[in-house]
């Protein structure tokens, strides 16, 4: 059973960049996105491909991700930007399943719906990070996500965090300030992009095996569930979006009750919390992060 | 010298024509008002100058330079900023972080470092420039007597608070144009003198100033120069003298005399 904890502990770090990433772009930007799936697939198809086909190391298709996945943020981005809204939702949506049939259909890239199997295990100077013993990944996952968190602490606390914050709350008013508005909002794509390419690299090295099975629709949904349990614009809720989002998702698994529990309850529970949610709290469980400035520095 | 000058500006939505062959033209220094009855097409002539909306025909100069169409954030980087009619303020955010964001570009790019490195710059002193920031913003919060309530969210503060603070935001990008779309709208007397004292004082810090008004009293009493429009076209230009006598601006708010 403390295994299957540390499993979810994993997943909640792989989800926790993604909601990351979600945050930057619907809690900051404001933009309704149900993409990170595509994203999180294109990640995690960038290793699987280079390290089974060009046997590339783990670290080397790392980088690879996050950039291709942050040109299919910039791609997404520019086209859907003057959307809003539930349209942005659709159009976002559509990208995500694009990728998905496309991973489903290219045989000769992605051996279609069999997927890519035998990807290498990461290997740091010369330890193999074998992700059956679980340790070993679980606590480089996490620095990868206290590494995401600090980033996009800091780029929140900056000017770039505050653009977007006024972009989310008046664009015309923004635009007056002298606020490029597209590119703040470009740039709110391609990060969230990017660091869920990561999580699908992580995801592969983990799992190692990818097939387009995993990066169903119900992935982006979760991690904007994730974003809007926490507290949409705070980071540190994503993180506990992530953790409370994955622990309910096993919670019969976890507690050797599935004989009673079937796995399907975690759909109704999952639905009811959100309900609760959005009528008591619909700030989120931490709720928005506000700065305080003072003279002598931020804090 | 003329700052801001439209030649022939028009702005047609289909067959309506909301600013039809306007030559607007703005002296450096002066308080310019901008008067006409409601539809007359004062506001969509704002827009078309501050880059909100592109116009249809004419073109608009700022400082000789043609600025025609140019998208709204260009437009206040070269120094024209704008109030609203209604109240845009970041109404979640905190007064202060609404006059932060207003320096915005300011710390954007260096002549020296050029953009890339200046972002990185920017995230590495991270602190310092942030101060920066916050304490401009406070001074210009000092300027409106507001400091006291820097840490209040903008969408608490009292609808007079809220317009001033607008202005203080458009403020805070340092501008050479300052226009102000109906300050005083909905403010109750007192108010509307503490608001010609700021317009005074924002004169004298040498920021040009226009304003759409339709306090006629505030007008009158501020406006070194007064441009009326109606139906799109403008009717006339002159010193609020010239214009409280003018035959024909008399006929547009009040209607013909034996008519």
């Amino acid at each position: 059973m403390f295994n299957f904890f540390l499993l979810i502990l994993i997943y909640t770090g792989i989800y926790a960049l993604m909601a990351l990433g979600q945050n930057v772009i619907t809690g900051y930007g404001g933009m309704l996105s149900l993409t990170q799936a595509g994203f999180f697939a294109i990640g995690s198809y960038a290793t699987a491909i280079l390290a089974t086909r060009l046997g590339w190391s783990f670290w080397a298709t790392l980088p690879v991700a996050a950039i291709l996945s942050a040109f299919f943020g910039l791609l997404i981005g520019l086209p859907t930007l003057r959307l809003k809204g539930d349209y942005l939702a659709i159009a976002t949506l559509g990208f995500g399943e694009i990728v998905r049939n496309v991973l489903n259909n290219w045989d000769s890239l992605t051996n279609g719906p069999m997927g890519i199997q035998k990807i290498p295990m990461i290997t740091v100077f010369g330890f193999v990070v074998n992700p059956y013993t679980k340790y070993a990944f679980l606590a480089m996952l996490f620095i990868a996500v206290f590494i995401a968190y600090l980033l996009f602490q800091r780029l929140a606390r900056s000017r770039m965090g505050r653009a977007l914050t006024a972009v989310r709350e008046d664009e015309i008013a923004a635009q007056s300030m002298g606020i490029n508005i597209t590119k703040y909002k470009v740039y709110a794509f391609i990060l969230g992009a990017s660091v869920a390419g990561v999580a699908g690299s992580f995801q592969a090295a983990f799992t190692l095996s990818v097939s387009p099975g995993t990066y169903t629709f119900m992935v982006s949904v979760m991690v904007l569930c994730m974003v809007v349990l926490g507290g949409m614009g705070n980071f540190k809720a994503s993180i506990l979006g992530a953790f409370i989002i994955q622990l309910i998702s096993y919670l019969p698994q976890l507690t050797g009750l599935t004989a009673i529990i079937p796995p399907q309850f975690k759909q109704i529970l999952f639905g009811l919390i959100l309900v609760i949610m959005m009528i008591w709290r619909p700030q989120g469980l931490l709720g928005r992060e506000r700065i305080k400035y003072s003279k002598g520095g931020t804090r | 010298m003329t700052l801001l000058e439209t030649e022939k500006l028009t702005r047609a939505y289909g067959g309506v024509v909301a600013v039809n062959k306007v030559d607007f033209n703005v002296e450096e220094g002066l308080i310019t008002g901008l008067i006409g009855p409601n539809g007359a097409g004062k506001t969509t002539l704002f827009n078309n100058i501050t880059g909100l909306d592109a116009p249809t025909r004419g073109r608009v100069l700022f400082e000789g330079k043609d600025i025609t169409g140019a998208p709204a954030h260009k437009i206040c980087r070269m120094g024209i900023a704008r109030t609203f009619q209604n109240i845009r303020l970041f109404k979640e955010l905190t007064v202060v972080e609404n006059v932060m964001i207003g320096r915005h570009f300011k710390t954007g790019k260096s002549e020296t470092k050029g953009r890339f490195l200046k972002a990185v710059d920017s995230y590495v002193r991270l602190r310092q420039e942030e101060e920066e920031i916050y304490e401009r913003a406070c001074d210009w919060l000092e300027f409106f007597d507001m400091e006291g309530m820097k840490d209040e969210r903008a969408k608490n503060l009292p609808y007079g608070k809220q317009r001033e603070l607008e202005i203080a935001r458009a403020l805070a990008t340092d501008p050479k144009l300052l226009f102000l779309d109906e300050p005083a709208a909905g403010m109750n007397p007192q108010e509307t003198d503490h608001l010609m004292a700021i317009i005074r004082k924002i004169r004298d810090l040498d920021i040009t100033v226009v304003l759409i008004e339709h306090d006629m009293k505030l007008v009158m009493s501020i406006c070194d120069t007064i441009t009326v429009l109606n139906y799109g076209m403008k009717l006339a230009q002159g010193t609020p003298l010239e214009i409280r006598r003018n035959q024909d601006v008399i006929e547009a708010y009040l209607g013909k005399e034996d008519a």
